[in-house]
């Protein structure tokens, strides 16, 4: 943890370092998962993977949504679509603190000028019927990443446990940059032939998303896609194990999963449409984390759940 | 004797645990010891982020040896017998001794637990004590079943004297016990080897680890109040603020930094919780001005540029957590306050009590009612309940929702609303505990009392009562609160009524019985026994806290005299005699008694004196002298004790038996007019 690196100069020149540097340590460096998710910890990568016996490492970078923190691209580091950076290794190796400190060195955080703490926080997703302990990250006061050992997923308990990291990508960029405005952030190089800036990627979308999850998305059409997304979820899981077809086990635990994620997305939209009471929230979360716990309990059934083929 | 030195070095332990944690170390593994046999002189346990540490000084070397005797059966005894007890005493024959007893020769085994050496004990109590520690959450980690606070890597153990130490030996989940731990995370991350607790010190101090929680954060607080000082601040006292952050750091660097320009016209207890919260920074303040204009922030090390980057990090994140802070407030400043009060509307109380809105007109329609009782303006009571609720929907208490009421003062102030009003957007929500300050101006109270009452009647109206530990929406807290008001205000009110007044349907005995029992509770830490408490709770108008308790108190203090304590008994002995005639005939003896059949002159004094006595006593009770009232009770005593000495009751003559009996029932009545004592213990 001695060798200094030159600071990087954009948003996307951390994203690749952080690709660099965990694909070294031997982690899988998948892509983002190709549907709408509040968080990375969605991703089938950690989710499902993060259950059952058997050694897992990924990392990558996951577009989260969160329609409620949209602000038409005006605040500063507000936005309803950003990206966290997640790392996730099957059992926690020893050495997990370290390996993440490396990580920030190798974006540019100088260990030597720097003060880097571990703060308690304790981790808990209750649509995931999840939770661990750790803490968040700070690096001079600010909260950079989260790093939580998980012990529980989908209501099981995780043996071995898994180690999660979270990094909130543009706030760590903006630290690192020295960028006080998200969108003011060099996205690729400033010397580059087309400079772009993430306003330049993002604002228009801020706008066009703000304007869309908290007025004018169909609640009706929402809560419709809701229920189907339960009703489907439940029925793919419903389906017996043997596919008729091929003669082979085949339980469908990442589809029914796809529609659990379905269902909380469109949950989250609906949350923004601001038509969902105090008393409602909770009845909504207990309906996602009923359909977690499904998809949980049937990968646990599959080979990559540990189940023996 | 060897000195003991443990070291548990794990992943960064919260600050909120680490200081019950050393004691807990500390006791389980003394306790441990010292029931296997090993006595120490001292112990002293410490904690920092990285590492729980206990040093024991003179621990014995070895547990002693324990010499047990046991008496078995008659050396003529069948050899069943006596290879049970061989069995039984764990021995050979060839243990035994024979020595001479009452019954004969007898068989005595001599049983010797040897003693063991230290390490094998010490080692069984710390894999005991890792295993059971008390963590308030504890966590698996990696593919191990061991729970820890966060992963637990290093154990030191040694055990040694002047002349050296050696390893305990031990292992646990695959970590060996060694003498070795390691320094500050970054300023001194090389492991390192100790040979005892100075040693350790020594070496930990120079590997930038101060191991005593107190040290860190006393140096915290000299460094930071001696920056403030030198520029005539002062840093503001947080004493639970800087446990935590000694806590945090295992080398305390304090750096203080500027507020901007900017945010000092927040008010003072917006800056100081946003730092606080948020950064765990502490406030430092111009005394002259009152105003917060620099925050004090401890890092964890020293760097080359000494801390300039890490101060200028925190004040870029302060920067924009104050941001933050001056938009909601000036947001807050420009929204109209019946704004903020509309939109209560949307914010659901609780799902069976409707929304902010519906609660906050309830109050306003409560707060007018009690008004006058409390000596407040019932317009002003209203308008004050009306926007009691408005920070609500602030977006700073939305953000720091422990501004709650602060707030609501502040823009109730802002709105030009009357000076009251403001003041009772904040004390409504007091008392909070049982030595928090009792709102005392009127308007406040009176909201404060409306607020209360809605809340206990509409969670009894929905049944939502609080059972044994689990209180989740506070209620013992609320009807606390209302004690307070009502007593330490003087306010005379039956609590029915205002229970009836609310508009919620609920069981107003039951709730009034519950407002008894936190009564009790509250009156028990004054000196008042709970028996004199039921005496005064069976008497008429017990829902009149104020009037209850200006009974109890005269009855507690009345029962400590002797006058008190005699006269209770022959009340008690009236009562009794009464009440076994009564039961005995199976009829009763309520009439009044007449004089004409009075036959010795103590018989007669008495008739006088419960005549003087009554007519004391009515205008006493009317005009709730209750002091008044039992000292006219005490006179009674003489002439009962004698009427007792003089007279049987229960004689042959049924018509003096009568007399006398409806006479020790007049004594009962007058007694019973002030307080119930039956119900008074002794």
């Amino acid at each position: 943890m001695t060798n200094k690196q030159e600071l990087p100069g954009s948003f996307q020149e951390i994203i690749l370092r952080l690709q660099t540097y965990w694909a070294a340590k031997g982690c899988a460096m998948m892509q983002p998962y190709d549907m709408e998710v509040g968080a990375g910890t969605f991703h089938p990568a950690t989710t499902l993977r993060s259950l059952g016996p058997r050694p897992w490492a990924a990392a990558y970078v996951q577009p989260s949504r969160r329609p409620t923190d949209g602000r038409y691209g005006e605040n500063p580091n507000r936005l309803q679509h950003y990206y966290q950076y997640q790392v996730i290794i099957k059992p926690s190796p020893p050495d997990l603190q370290a390996l993440y400190l490396g990580s920030l060195e190798a974006i540019g955080i100088d260990m030597t000028m720097h003060d880097i703490r571990f703060v308690e926080d304790d981790w808990e997703s209750p649509t995931l019927g999840a939770w661990g302990l750790g803490w968040e990250v700070w690096c001079d006061g600010m909260e950079v990443s989260q790093f939580t050992y998980f012990q529980q997923v989908g209501g099981h308990d995780c043996r071995p446990v898994s180690g999660e990291l979270t990094y909130g990508l543009e706030r760590l960029a903006m630290y690192v940059l020295g960028i006080d405005h998200v969108m003011d952030m060099p996205f690729n190089a400033p010397d580059a032939p087309i400079s772009l800036s993430y306003g330049d990627v993002f604002r228009q979308t801020e706008q066009e998303y703000s304007r869309y999850n908290f007025d004018v998305a169909d609640t009706d059409m929402l809560l419709r896609h809701f229920e189907e997304a339960e009703t489907e979820c439940a029925r793919i899981l419903a389906e017996p194990a043997t596919d008729p077809k091929t003669g082979k086990r085949i339980i469908m635990a990442h589809p029914a999963y796809d529609q659990a994620i379905k269902a909380s997305h469109i949950f989250n939209l609906l949350d923004a449409r601001g038509v969902i009471s105090v008393t409602e929230r909770q009845a909504y979360i207990g309906r996602v984390r009923a359909l977690t716990k499904m998809c949980a309990d049937a990968f646990l059934e599959t080979p990559a759940g540990g189940h023996a083929a | 004797m060897p000195n003991l030195l443990i070291e548990l070095f794990s992943e960064e332990i919260p600050a909120r645990m680490q200081a019950r944690a050393a004691d807990d170390l500390k006791r389980l593994v003394t306790d441990g010891l010292v029931a296997a046999g090993l006595t120490y002189a001292s112990a002293g346990a410490f904690a920092t982020p990285r590492r729980l540490a206990l040093s024991v000084e003179a621990v014995l070397a070895e547990s002693p040896t324990i010499r047990e005797e046991r008496k078995g059966p008659r050396v003529d005894a069948p050899d069943k017998a006596i290879e049970g007890f061989l069995r039984g005493a764990g021995v050979s024959r060839d243990d035994l001794e024979v020595r001479d007893d009452k019954k004969g020769q007898v068989y005595f085994a001599i049983i010797e637990k040897p003693g063991r050496p230290a390490a094998d004990i010490i080692a069984e109590v710390l894999e005991t004590t890792i295993r059971n520690f008390p963590w308030p959450k504890s966590m698996r980690w990696g593919s191990g079943t061991l729970r820890w606070v966060r992963p637990l890597h290093s154990v030191l153990c040694i055990l040694g004297d002047e002349s050296g130490a050696t390893v305990v030996p031990f292992s646990i989940d695959g970590i060996k016990s060694g003498d070795s731990t390691e320094g500050h995370r970054f300023m001194a991350p090389a492991r390192f080897s100790v040979s005892s607790f100075d040693d350790y010190c020594a070496r930990l101090a120079k590997a930038y680890v101060i191991l005593s929680a107190q040290d860190r954060a006393d140096h915290i607080w000299h460094d930071a109040t001696n920056q403030a000082f030198a520029q005539g601040l002062e840093v503001v006292e947080d004493k639970s603020l800087l446990a935590e952050v000694a806590g945090l750091v295992e080398w305390p660097v304090v750096l203080m930094g500027d507020i901007a320009e900017d945010f000092m016209g927040l008010p003072a207890e917006v800056l100081q919780t946003s730092m606080r919260e948020h950064q765990k920074f502490f406030s430092v303040r111009n005394p002259k001005t009152g105003r917060i204009e620099k925050f004090v922030t401890v890092a964890n090390r020293e760097t080359p540029d000494h801390g300039k980057t890490i101060l200028a990090g925190n004040q870029k994140v302060l920067f924009a957590r104050l941001s933050d802070a001056k938009f909601f407030w000036e947001n807050d400043l420009r929204t109209p306050l019946l704004d903020m009060v509309a939109k209560l509307a949307n914010v659901t109380f609780h799902n069976k009590l409707g929304t902010q809105a519906e609660r906050v007109k309830r109050i306003a329609a409560l707060a007018e009612e009690i008004a006058p009782m409390v000596g407040a303006d019932p317009a002003l009571a209203r308008q004050a309940a009306e926007v009691c609720k408005a920070d609500l929907s602030s977006e700073m208490v939305y953000e720091f929702p422990e501004l709650q009421g602060l707030m609501g003062r502040y823009y109730a102030q802002a709105a030009g609303l009357p000076q009251e009003v403001a003041n009772a957007c904040e004390a409504h929500y007091a008392p909070l505990g049982p030595s928090d300050d009792v709102p005392t101006e009127p308007v406040s109270v009176a909201v404060a009392l409306a607020d209360k009452i809605d809340t206990l009647t509409g969670f009894w109206a929905i049944d939502e009562k609080p059972t044994g530990s689990k209180d989740p929406f506070a209620l013992r807290r609320a009807a606390l609160g209302v004690i307070r008001l009502v007593l330490e205000n003087g306010v005379r009110v039956g609590l029915l009524s205002l229970f009836e007044q609310s508009r919620h349907k609920a069981d107003s005995q039951d709730l009034l019985t519950f407002f008894h029992d936190r009564l009790k509770v509250y009156l028990r830490d004054k000196g008042i026994t709970h028996d004199v408490i039921d005496a005064c709770l069976a008497m008429p108008n017990s829902d009149d806290l104020a009037l209850l308790v200006k009974r109890a108190e005269a009855l507690q203090a009345f029962l400590k005299t002797d006058d008190g304590e005699n006269l209770l008994q022959g009340f008690k002995r009236a009562n009794n005699i009464v009440r076994q005639a009564e039961e005995k005939d199976g009829v009763e003896y309520s009439f009044g008694p007449d004089p004409k059949f009075a036959e010795t002159d103590e018989e007669k004094a008495l008739f006088r004196a419960l005549d003087a006595a009554e007519a004391e006593i009515t205008p006493a009770m009317d005009a709730e002298d209750f002091a008044a009232a039992m000292s006219a009770m005490a006179a009674l005593r003489t002439p009962i004790d004698a009427f007792f000495e003089a007279v049987q009751v229960n004689t042959d003559n049924q018509v003096l038996r009568r007399n006398r009996l409806n006479l020790l029932n007049r004594i009962r009545q007058i007694c019973l007019s002030v307080a119930d004592l039956t119900k008074i213990e002794g």
